[in-house]
């Protein structure tokens, strides 16, 4: 099958790619590996994100990072474990009792201790970033939209949820607002107090309004029978909780007994049977995300950088952290950065999301 | 295609019905302009077609509401969703989706269209309601115009064959709403749907009405005919009626267009008589703004903004929507610290100021007056409002009985009609006398009488000696009450004048009596008609 001009990338791809990137990441502390993951999500997100404002998420998630990075670094230099090596510099120290041995303030700070901590931070960050990828390229609502019919209930919730939160940040703006035009406190204890009720007050009001206007755009308007729906959902319910139980016993004494196995099939089949079913029902959807040539280039893209990484980890565990003891330059494992170097691949191969490619086209005219 | 068979709606608790034994019926393809004072049931009406009075809302609904042939009595709205499209009164509150091509699919999705027909209905809507540019862009980022021909769109992909609007145009600048009300007459000319819409600002849509509804003020007054009947006689009728009226026109012309045809004989007869009033010099200077630059993130509201207000002076902004008009008033009132220039109100900064202090320098009416409401009732509404302004007790009160009276002490303020409503926040900010008032789109949700009182009062409140601003979209506020007028777009400050020539020169701006009666400069309906009657008319700043 053909791809259309207006189909973006399945953001179940995206979210793939993002999420192998990020295992990429939590199996290595070299920086100079992370950088170069840290680039790669970069180069990918601006080449292929398109114009809505969850776009803007990654340079958000970037900020994020960033003060991760910092926090991680200045509590490893006033409370962290006193590790040995050059030292750069002595913070006057406090002494502890005994019984919070363990935790130390301030002391003698190392090269050692710093760079560490730098590596470990920016293992955060990076990770981040790739959850911020994810999102600017393919936002958390095209996500939900590829939730199986039987959960879409759920995924309705959850996207009025995601929607509803910016509007709560405009609306405690619009209370403090209208407090200062009374004449009254904006901030401090009472202040905060005022701002609850009309608040939710607001949250409410809206809340009726969507759902008058979802009632009148037919939500919930089924052909299968109540009785149905209500064995599905008992049979969803049931299996999940076969499910957890199952896999509690499975992972809880290491080897897996017959009892726990058994239970965890039955379960998972409720569980797929009942969304199966539910799925039977009478909606359609609007132009469903397929699954091509492109999507698997995205994924392969993402899973031949945890191949790199993890081959290069097999051939020398020391080339996927900093070396400490003597500091030194991080090794570059040629099979890492060549699987990295493929996992900047979508950004020739996956489709340029639409309204970019208007921009792109006023720009040659 | 509707028809309401002896219809009485009482809501839960009530003690009187909302709606009283309406009948009316609508044909197919037909607009019809549901008309009536605030608060006397013109929303109920409209929640009624779909079911959503009583299956939503509660309360009881006697008698038979039949849409496309089913009765909402066996239907619930989610099972009239393909008969019936309903478009509340805030678009905002109503979007599920993040793009415009999700949120117009939704309705066809919850009917289990195939995806083919689906494919085609959306594109259709695209292009009916010329929203093709902005098919794959987030909703939050579409101005007000664009939201709400989105939420007209969303309603109409599922193929209604009638489609029910409250208010779709109360909070768009004059250039969106025509856009709007156009893509609904193409909807009525192309594709033959029943609309029935509920409207305060008769001025833009009743030339497209083929039929008008008005619910009159005692309940189970409902009359329906058609637009050239029921303006004959309708307390609230636009101002093309009204001058028809005062000129002894017959028949009613309801378009500038069609008045524009009896004009010359009226021009002359104005001749004759003496010229409109011109307005007198303004008082002492309240308030500056120098320079003033603002911006919301990389987005620029206001550019270099210099504007001088005065004493005695009613001066309106207006603009487009996103222009920077509540911008501006943000920081006069000083909720916003200017980033660059500066604004000062009698010599200080709002912005600097505590809120104590800084609401007896300046108030502000915001859009929605009900934000600024918060208490139980009436009484505790202003005794907070004497408390927070350290003023003598009594003292909002007063204001409120002065400009509105009859206002029970125990009603809760959302139980209170739009106009209530707004005379009451306009009370709470007048209490402490500010020399500069503010006013933000007020008229919004206000019928004729209740925007008549308004105009009344700020002249009142510019005699006075305040400084009256005004931010709004409408027209014939302006045309009625303002003595400058400044217009912004992209932040910038394009015009500012008086209002006759600025009213009776701009093409989007003027009043209908000025398109009517151009170009001569008249702007409204009680100078034409001040001046018929042989009277000179009266100085406006002298009232």
């Amino acid at each position: 099958m053909l791809r259309t001009r207006l189909q973006p990338l399945h953001p179940i791809a995206w979210w793939c790619w993002a999420g192998a990137l990020a295992v990429a990441a939590s199996r290595t502390t070299n920086p100079l590996l992370l950088g170069l993951l840290l680039a790669a999500v970069a180069w990918v997100v601006t080449t292929r994100r398109g114009n809505s404002p969850w776009a803007r998420s990654f340079a958000a998630l970037m900020r994020l990072g960033l003060i991760v990075i910092v926090i991680r670094v200045v509590v490893q230099v006033l409370f962290g474990d006193r590790v040995p090596g050059a030292t750069w510099f002595t913070l006057p120290s406090v002494p502890l009792p005994s019984w919070a041995a363990g935790v130390t303030i301030g002391g003698p700070v190392t090269a050692q201790a710093a760079i560490g901590a730098f590596c470990q931070g920016l293992q955060i960050a990076v990770i981040l970033a790739c959850f911020g990828a994810a999102n600017s390229l393919a936002s958390s609502f095209r996500l939900l939209r590829c939730v199986p019919a039987g959960l879409y209930e759920v995924a309705v919730a959850v996207t009025v949820a995601i929607s509803f939160t910016p509007q709560v940040v405009l609306s405690i703006a619009r209370v403090r607002d209208a407090r200062r035009l009374r004449g009254r406190a904006t901030s401090g204890l009472k202040a905060w107090r005022g701002l609850a009720v009309p608040v939710l007050d607001g949250a409410l009001e809206r809340s009726v309004a969507l759902a008058a206007s979802m009632d009148a755009r037919g939500f919930g308007r089924r052909s299968t029978s109540p009785r149905r729906r209500q064995a599905t959902a008992a049979a969803t319910l049931g299996g999940l909780v076969g499910l957890g139980i199952g896999l509690f016993e499975v992972l809880d004494s290491g080897s897996a007994s017959g009892l726990g196995l058994a239970v965890v099939l039955v379960g998972g089949a409720l569980v797929l049977g009942g969304l199966a079913a539910a799925s039977h029902g009478s909606r359609s959807r609007y132009r469903p995300d397929r699954w091509l040539v492109a999507e698997w280039l995205v994924v392969l893209a993402g899973l031949a950088a945890v191949a790199g990484v993890v081959a290069a980890g097999s051939n020398d565990p020391n080339a996927l952290v900093q070396p400490l003891y003597p500091l030194a330059l991080p090794a570059g494992p040629v099979v890492a950065l060549a699987g990295i170097l493929a996992a900047t691949v979508p950004s020739v191969t996956a489709p340029i999301p639409a309204p970019m490619r208007a921009k792109l086209r006023r720009a040659v005219a | 295609m509707i028809s309401f068979d002896r219809v009485t709606v009482t809501y839960p608790g009530a003690s009187a019905p909302a709606l009283a034994n309406v009948s009316l019926a609508i044909e197919e393809g037909h607009l019809a302009l549901v008309i009536g004072a605030t608060g006397s049931g013109k929303s109920t009406l409209l929640r009624c077609v779909n079911g959503l009075v009583p299956h939503f809302s509660g309360g009881r609904l006697n008698g038979t509401v039949t849409v496309d042939g089913r009765s909402t009595e066996q239907y619930r709205p989610r099972d009239l969703a393909d008969a019936v499209g309903y478009v509340g009164q805030d678009p905002d509150a109503t979007f599920v989706a993040d793009t415009v091509e999700d949120e117009l699919a939704y309705a066809m999705e919850n009917l289990g269209v195939d995806s083919a027909t689906m494919r085609r209905r959306v594109e259709d809507v695209l292009d009916t309601l010329n929203l093709h540019a902005l098919r794959q862009r987030a909703i939050s980022t579409l101005s007000g115009g664009q939201r709400q021909r989105v939420a007209i769109g969303a309603a109409f992909t599922a193929a209604p064959r009638a489609l029910v609007l409250d208010e779709p145009t109360s909070s768009l600048d004059p250039v969106s709403a025509e856009e709007v009300l156009a893509s609904l007459a193409r909807l009525v000319h192309d594709q033959g749907t029943t609309i029935l819409v509920a409207e305060h600002r008769l001025e833009r849509i009743v030339q497209f009405a083929d039929i008008v509804v008005e619910i009159g003020a005692v309940p189970g007054d409902v009359r329906s005919g058609s637009p050239a009947a029921i303006f004959a006689t309708a307390e609230l009728a636009p101002p093309v009626v009204r001058l028809a009226r005062v000129a002894g026109w017959s028949p009613v012309p309801l378009s500038v267009r069609d008045a524009r045809r009896h004009a010359p004989e009226l021009r002359h007869r104005l001749e004759a008589s003496k010229g409109p009033a011109t307005t007198a010099s303004p008082g002492d200077r309240v308030a500056d703004v120098k320079g003033l630059t603002a911006a919301y993130g990389p987005i620029p509201a206001l550019a270099d903004v210099t504007l001088d207000f005065h004493e005695g002076e009613v001066l309106a902004v207006m603009g487009r929507n996103g222009a920077g008009k509540s911008t501006l008033l943000h920081h006069l009132v000083g909720l916003r610290r200017p980033q660059r220039g500066s604004v000062e109100v009698l010599g200080r900064a709002p912005a600097s100021l505590a809120a104590s202090e800084a609401i007896r320098l300046v108030g502000l009416v915001p859009q929605d007056p009900g934000a600024l409401l918060c208490a139980e009732n009436v009484a505790t509404e202003c005794r907070d409002g004497d408390r927070d302004g350290k003023l003598a007790e009594g003292t909002t009160r007063a204001m409120l009985e002065s400009l509105v009276g009859g206002i029970s002490d125990d009603t809760h303020p959302k139980d209170l009609s739009e106009g209530q409503r707004l005379a009451l926040a306009l009370a709470i900010v007048l209490a402490p006398e500010p020399p500069l008032l503010l006013l933000d789109e007020p008229t919004r949700g206000l019928d004729y009488g209740a925007k008549e009182r308004l105009s009344r009062q700020l002249r009142q409140f510019a005699a006075r000696g305040h400084c009256v601003v005004v931010a709004t979209h409408d027209v014939e506020l302006v045309a009625e009450v303002a003595d400058r007028v400044v217009v912004l777009a992209d932040g910038e400050v394009i015009t500012d004048g008086p209002v006759r020539s600025v009213v009776c020169h701009s093409a989007g701006l003027a009043s209908q009596v000025a398109r009517i009666l151009a170009p001569a400069e008249w702007l409204t309906v009680e100078e034409a008609a001040t001046a018929l009657a042989g009277r000179s008319p009266e100085d406006r700043t002298s009232s």
